[in-house]
């Protein structure tokens, strides 16, 4: 089987102002929402405590909002997920009681209400911690960063570190806005699954990029354009081939995941399918516009050369 | 040209044979087992315990089906639950409380995989079920105890130098001696700088009052923390052993924090009590000169005699006592439970260390007819446990505290001062629990996704590439294979993000086997010979891979600097699935192919799925 059959290379490159626009549009709307309507945290960075209680029949939500209001939690969120059968608590941080206390106590008075309840999870953080952790994801997106910026310098030319990079952040940027249009719950798995993505979409902009310098060493009189036109047309049938199977996995977790890696692989979701048009229709054109030439990577031309010339020998 | 030479095809399937080795312990299950480890570090793991338990279980008539020593303790397996808790009683009743007896799970991997060091993959509390906290220590407390000691130490230098002094105090963490001329606070400062080097000594006042301050250095600051931080490591160890959980992991995170993991703990309001309690004994006298009605009832209204303390005993009933502390609760070696053979009351056992036994004999030498009040310092409140009078002089350091309320109490009592005092409080900034039957979900759900996952990317590769497809599938299980054998050597912590990562990492690695797949199909449109293309294929597409990777692997290296916990467990299965997808996608895919392609003369057409060539 074979999906594409391409007979000429396609002009991608005179599409780039459509694709980048499209691009900014969508940044910029991701943007206002973070800006607008903030990422929903979770209590890794917030602080709090969050219950999972599962009942062998169906969760009255109203006795057990008492149960926890008596417990003088009037901030408190309850909620079914998942099924009938399963509530969520969400407690916030408490003055006056440490975290250990919070969860004893409402664990008390839940059983009180009914005695069949049975808690399976809680988490709790203190907001010291919950500061911490958020202060060292932001770090390690900062160092991920800067060290893809680092390497695609010393590998390629500076100029595709900077399209990579900013076509890249655009993409985590963009799953931030879907985060904050929804209010999906943004934890620490789902900043894992974002600089996983991260990783995974500089691949992408990789293959294209080392199909553009390939391709500056054989296509000898082709311009710029039609080199870059060339080396997206030949990886296409590879994006999507790689990226339909890593979709297929990360579908698997979606489906059988259940609720903690529901949003990690939602986020992945999201990373994937615009890392696809990103990567190649956003970061192909800034380095164009950077000015990428034949010349800039004349360098390591001639070594390279010979080692295929025998290749094809 | 796509031959490899012979040691090449060695060496990938001995990778393949031990990566099975190693992989094939996760697939046995779990059987029941009893855990036997000492109570107390300078009790030995050796032989000779294996042997003690061995005989132990021979004797009761217990049958087991397999037992083995490690660096925590003999491990025996029991065919069903029944046999492990008989064994579990029999245990406890044959070797004392010198001994722990824990009940645990153990894998049912045959001895000689273990003898390889074969072990299933090392799972996290969110997939075996129990309680992860993490503790902050309370530094200020631990310099402010360090500081109160000193208070103690000054007046004992000072009283026994016939030094004049009228106040000593703690503020925060400074000490202030007042006298009341200079030549008194010169002779003092000069006799503590000797004694206690570590203070920083400064002098102020005039006329009347001198005031002699001493702080401690930072150096010195930095040693108490350490250790507090220390003293409270070792007692929660001491704690967790007596509550018998099987594998607890009591960690030091950073300068003031400890991680306590208690695997298959479900009672956590028992268990935060054990660990949170900080209760210290002190023996100090009774300042029988004024114990009158008067003094009490002034005492109460706030105007407690100059160094006494005011206390209740467990009657209400007050007592005061003197600041000065005769032993405090360091000293104790030891303390069971037990019951006065006169009165039939519960008591507790104590067993003093060498120089606490001659501090007791020469108080209770020189204090005959006096009352000795023994105070038990719990979460900020002090209670005088019993106050007895002092009939004779006790030697030897064995000493009995009455006036317990029943015996559950004796046995607390006793495991408390037994298991040491935390040298500062301590406070549960973070806490996690995860139900067993919930771990048990998420190695389900874990497990389904990667499998399905798998299972669907197969067919469609299958389909796609046909039989470099079928070689890309089988490369990716040979990844699969490594990625768990490397992670049971390893015995990294498993967590359901861990996974996930395992199931992404494969979902990822199968990007290699793609571009390699459709480079090989390129060349042919090219018009090259099959060999050639093949040849041709993965050479070209190895740099891309490698790029690729590589920023994978910043991104992983990221999250394991910055990420704790769960997070970290990610970080590591990813970093690991970069690794041996390398090996796999690369060397495993190019090996097959070979065999299978490469010693054929006459190759005219490969399977790989239809090439499509645009019309010249």
């Amino acid at each position: 089987m074979e999906l594409f059959r391409i007979k000429k290379d396609i002009p991608f490159m005179s599409y780039s102002r459509l694709t980048t626009s499209i691009s900014l549009i969508t940044f910029i709307l991701a943007v206002f929402f973070l800006a607008t309507r903030g990422l929903s945290y979770g209590v890794d960075f917030t602080g709090g405590t969050v219950m999972e209680v599962n009942y062998p029949h169906t969760a009255d939500i109203d006795s057990i909002r008492k149960a926890v209001d008596s417990v003088g939690l009037k901030d408190a969120t309850v909620q079914n997920f998942g099924t009938s059968h399963d509530v969520l608590i969400r407690l916030p941080i408490k003055k006056d009681l440490t975290i250990a206390q919070l969860s004893e106590e409402v664990t008390g008075a839940l059983k009180n209400a009914d005695s069949q309840a049975e808690v399976r999870r809680v988490e709790s953080v203190g907001s010291q911690v919950g500061e911490e952790l958020y202060a060292s994801g932001g770090l390690a997106l900062l160092l991920v960063c800067v060290g893809i910026m680092i390497y695609l310098a010393i590998r390629f030319e500076w100029r595709f570190a900077v399209a990579a990079i900013i076509a890249n952040m655009h993409d985590v940027v963009i799953i931030l806005g879907f985060f904050a249009y929804f209010q999906w719950e943004f934890n620490l798995t789902v900043l894992a699954a974002i600089l996983a993505v991260l990783g995974y979409s500089v691949n992408e902009s990789v293959v294209v990029f080392d199909r553009v310098r390939e391709n500056f060493r054989k296509m000898r009189k082709a311009g710029v354009v039609q080199v870059i036109d060339n080396a997206i047309t030949r990886t296409m049938s590879r994006t999507v081939i790689t990226h339909l199977m890593t979709q297929t996995m990360v579908g698997s977790m979606l489906l059988f995941g259940g609720e903690v890696l529901h949003n990690f692989a939602l986020a992945l979701t999201i990373g994937i399918l615009f890392g696809i048009y990103s990567s190649v229709l956003v970061a192909c054109p800034i380095a164009m516009w950077l000015g990428v030439s034949r010349a800039n990577l004349i360098g390591d031309v001639d070594k390279k050369d010979k080692s295929q010339e025998e290749v094809v020998a | 040209m796509n031959r490899y030479p012979n040691w090449k095809y060695i060496l990938i399937a001995a990778v393949i044979l031990i990566g099975l080795l190693y992989t094939i312990p996760n697939l046995y299950g779990e059987s029941p087992a009893v855990q036997v480890s000492p109570a107390k570090s300078s009790l030995k793991v050796d032989s000779t315990l294996l042997n003690k338990v061995e005989a132990a279980l021979k004797l009761a008539d217990v049958k087991f089906n397999g037992i083995y020593l490690d660096a925590s303790g003999v491990k025996v397996r029991f065919a069903n639950p029944e046999e492990q808790l008989k064994a579990k009683d029999k245990l406890i009743a044959s070797l004392g409380k010198d001994y722990t007896v824990a009940l645990n799970l153990l894998s049912q991997t045959p001895n000689w995989l273990l003898a390889i060091g074969a072990k299933p993959m090392y799972l996290g509390l969110d997939l075996r079920g129990g309680v992860h906290f993490l503790l902050q220590v309370d530094m200020k407390a631990a310099l402010d105890k360090a500081a109160e000691s000193s208070v103690g130490d000054f007046r004992t230098t000072l009283r026994r130098e016939k030094i004049n002094y009228f106040g000593i105090l703690r503020d925060g963490q400074k000490v202030e001696v007042k006298f009341e001329s200079e030549a008194e606070l010169e002779k003092a400062r000069s006799l503590l700088s000797n004694d206690y080097p570590d203070l920083t000594y400064s002098n102020s006042g005039s006329g009347k009052e001198f005031t002699l301050t001493a702080v401690s250095g930072l150096a010195a600051q930095k040693r108490i923390q350490e250790f507090a931080l220390k003293q409270n490591l070792q007692t929660l160890h001491n704690r967790i052993n007596e509550l018998g959980v099987a594998e607890p992991i009591v960690q030091q995170q950073g300068a003031d924090r400890i991680v306590v993991q208690l695997p298959g703990v479900q009672d956590t309001a028992k268990a935060k009590e054990i660990l949170g309690r900080t209760a210290t004994l002190e023996i100090r006298m009774v300042d029988e000169e004024k114990t009158d009605l008067a003094t009490l009832e002034k005492a109460a209204k706030g105007q407690v005699p100059f160094g006494d303390e005011l206390y209740k005993d467990r009657g209400g009933r007050p007592i005061l006592v003197k600041k000065n502390v005769v032993l405090t609760g360091d000293r104790i070696t030891d303390a069971g439970p037990g019951v006065n053979q006169q009165t039939g009351g519960s008591i507790v056992n104590i067993t003093l260390d060498g120089r606490g036994a001659g501090i007791f004999k020469n108080v209770t030498r020189d204090n005959v007819g006096k009352r000795m009040a023994i105070l038990l310092i719990e979460k900020g409140s002090t209670e005088i446990i019993t106050a007895p009078v002092i009939n004779e002089e006790i030697g030897g350091g064995r000493v009995q505290i009455s006036g317990m309320d029943n015996p559950q109490e004796a046995t607390d009592v006793a495991l408390l001062l037994r298991a040491g005092a935390l040298a500062a409080p301590m406070e549960i900034i973070e806490e996690r629990t995860v139900g067993p039957s919930m771990g048990e979900e998420n190695i389900k759900r874990g497990v389904h996704s990667t499998l399905w996952g798998f299972a669907a990317i197969a067919a469609m590769m299958i389909i796609y590439y046909m039989i470099f497809g079928g070689v890309s599938v089988l490369a990716l299980g040979v990844n699969l294979l490594l990625l768990v054998a490397i992670l049971s050597m390893l015995q990294a912590t498993l967590t359901l993000p861990g996974l996930a990562a395992i199931a992404l990492a494969l979902g990822m690695a199968i990007d290699a086997n793609v571009l390699i797949n459709e480079r090989i199909r390129e060349e042919m449109r090219n018009g090259n010979t099959p060999q050639a293309s093949i040849h041709a294929g993965y050479d070209r597409a190895f740099d891309t891979i490698l790029d690729s990777n590589v920023t994978t692997l910043i991104a992983g290296m990221a999250l394991f600097m910055f990420g704790t916990g769960p997070i970290k467990g990610f970080a590591v299965v990813h970093v690991l699935g970069i690794l041996t997808s390398m090996f796999s996608a690369i060397l495993v895919s190019r090996a097959i192919v070979n065999l299978i392609y490469g010693y054929r003369r006459k190759l005219t057409s490969l399977q790989i799925g239809q090439i499509y060539k645009a019309a010249e």
